[in-house]
């Protein structure tokens, strides 16, 4: 972008945009556009840095050692931890625990809390919107124990039906698992008040969160969340890194998830007294590098602050619809009130992956197909797949042009 | 009936034709509209390549020796693509299919169409026609 681009808020994005290496390159001859953001996000250089860093100064095994390496690399470590904590706004370091990512926080608590309260014939809930991350492991889960899986049905424009979902809790639910925002959809579920109708039925609720981290302010106390999942890489960080909230009321009770090393405060030839939280669940040597990364890109997002990161998104959101809108001929898919920077879309007549084929030729980068939510778009919507743009905070109005021009070039091609 | 190689040949220079991305990909749009299509009764799970983010339906049939495939696709490029399989492959002898090393994706500028994670599933189609052939060959043979 040779132009000051410039938004109405307060966010230089020109300069910003400076902080992502990789944006700077064309793709088939094309600047690239991204438009991927809720598969992954790009990394700001502090994230890259703070984890070359790492290697080039304090490389070292944490928690074990007594030398002054591994003294600093735990020290980061758990400085990681606390701004975990502090992010999601948990009471305590010992309710957060680093997992791989999403998929195995609800992994654990599916292995673990799931696992010990439920019983044959219980049901657990969760919406008809998940991504499989959040659907499979209760799927197993339930089949293990004999229990029922039941679904919140979604309305056409990709909202839970809230009354459904009342007439659904009956004794026999244990646990209600949803997402916070769809990343197929981009919705922005009523979480509160899904845990105030949940908790007043005394059903615990876990969260999704990787959709909402990078757009939306979490808080754990003000949710009153009783579990909340998050994944590294979709929030500016590193992959194979994330985390799991848990109330330390319930991650006392729970029993621990893998075994190994760290995990264990006493081992002898006949016994094994396990580690104290969060340390009980973290079996061995952690992804170090990957929680300093994320601890980076926590202070990446709190710099740019969630408010400016909120009225940017939602201008480039605005500004798609209209885009698209103006060009005719788009079935949008998800059109809640409440939604993320996530437009979801078909080029009526075009299969979606013929949409995606085109733009990629033109440098742009959108997901195809039905996003890790088969359900949803096959069985809901009775669709072959979408197109999805999902905006991040680099981007600008004049890549959303860029996807206008490609997408008129696609009906060109194929209408 | 040109051999498998001469049909290559003959693509690739068709291929050589044009200069921009465009060109290329209207030509297999287009190729994609000569599709032999396959008779509805063959549209089976059992007859779906799998790996295509697209659906894919693919059938072969020997004849006088010799492999006749017929397909369909939702999409229209994934059409193109498995035209243009079937332009090269279809009416050969099971023993030059399952030889057929397509170095012809590679020239027309279609390699990035061929790695394994890519969506179209070009990579699937080889192997399921190549299946086909390496099982009418061990028949022929029989």
């Amino acid at each position: 972008m040779d132009e000051q681009v410039k938004s109405t808020n307060s966010i230089n994005v020109n300069k910003l945009r400076e902080q992502f290496p990789i944006l700077a390159q064309k793709i088939n001859g094309n600047p690239l556009v991204y438009f991927d953001n809720a598969a992954t996000n790009q990394k700001p250089l502090s994230v890259i840095n703070s984890i070359s860093g790492y290697y080039e100064t304090i490389n070292s095994n944490v928690h074990r050692g007594v030398h002054t390496l591994s003294e600093r690399a735990t020290s980061a470590y758990e400085g990681a931890r606390e701004k975990v904590r502090s992010f999601v706004n948990a009471d305590s370091t010992r309710e957060i625990i680093f997992t791989s990512g999403t998929t195995e926080s609800v992994n654990l608590v599916a292995a673990t809390f799931g696992e010990s309260i439920l019983k044959e014939g219980d049901e657990i809930i969760i919406s008809g919107m998940e991504h499989h991350s959040n659907f499979v492991p209760w799927r197993l889960l339930c089949e293990k124990k004999k229990a029922t899986l039941k679904f919140i049905p979604v309305n056409e424009s990709g909202e839970l039906i809230m009354d459904e979902f009342e007439s659904m809790l009956k004794e026999k639910v244990k646990l209600i698992s949803v997402v916070y925002a769809s990343n197929s959809l981009g919705t922005i579920n009523p979480v509160k008040e899904i845990i105030e109708i949940a908790h007043s039925h005394n059903i615990a609720v876990m969260l999704d969160a990787a959709q909402a981290a990078p757009h939306i302010k979490l808080d754990v106390r003000e949710l009153d969340c009783d579990f909340l999942a998050m994944s590294g890489h979709k929030m500016y960080g590193p992959t194979g890194i994330g985390a799991l909230y848990g109330k330390e009321k319930f991650l006392n009770t729970m029993p621990p998830y893998q075994s190994g090393g760290e995990m264990i405060k006493s081992v002898t030839y006949d016994s094994t007294i396990f580690n104290e939280l969060p340390y009980k669940f973290e079996a061995g040597t952690p992804n170090i590098e990957g929680a300093i990364g994320l601890g980076a890109a926590i202070d990446f997002i709190n710099k740019t602050g969630y408010e400016n990161i909120a009225v940017h998104e939602n201008e480039l959101l605005n500004y798609g619809n209209d885009v698209l809108n103006g060009i005719g001929g788009i079935k949008f898919i998800g059109t809640a009130k409440n939604k993320v920077s996530v437009i979801s879309f078909l080029v009526d007549g075009v299969h979606p992956y013929d949409t995606g084929t085109i733009l990629d030729q033109m440098g742009i980068a959108v997901r195809t197909g039905f996003h890790c939510t088969q359900p949803l778009i096959e069985q809901r919507y009775n669709l072959p797949g979408t197109v999805r743009a999902s905006f991040a905070i680099y981007n600008t109005k004049e890549e959303i042009d860029l996807l206008g021009a490609g997408i008129l070039k696609v009906k060109k091609l194929f209408l | 009936m040109k051999s498998i190689s001469e049909i290559e040949t003959q693509i690739t220079e068709d291929f050589s034709l044009f200069d921009d991305w465009m060109g290329k990909y209207e030509y297999i749009i287009e190729m994609g509209k000569n599709l032999p299509l396959i008779d509805e009764r063959y549209k089976t799970e059992e007859h779906k390549v799998k790996g295509c983010q697209s659906q894919v339906w693919l059938n072969a049939e020997m004849k006088d020796g010799k492999i006749l495939y017929k397909a369909d696709s939702d999409a229209i490029i994934t059409k193109g693509l498995i035209a243009l399989l079937i332009n090269v492959l279809s009416g050969q002898k099971p023993e030059d299919i399952v030889n057929a090393k397509l170095d012809f994706i590679n020239k027309i500028g279609m390699k990035e169409h061929l790695s394994p994670n890519r969506a179209n599933g070009l990579s699937a189609m080889i192997n399921y026609m190549k299946k086909y052939a390496t099982t009418y060959a061990g028949q022929s043979v029989n």
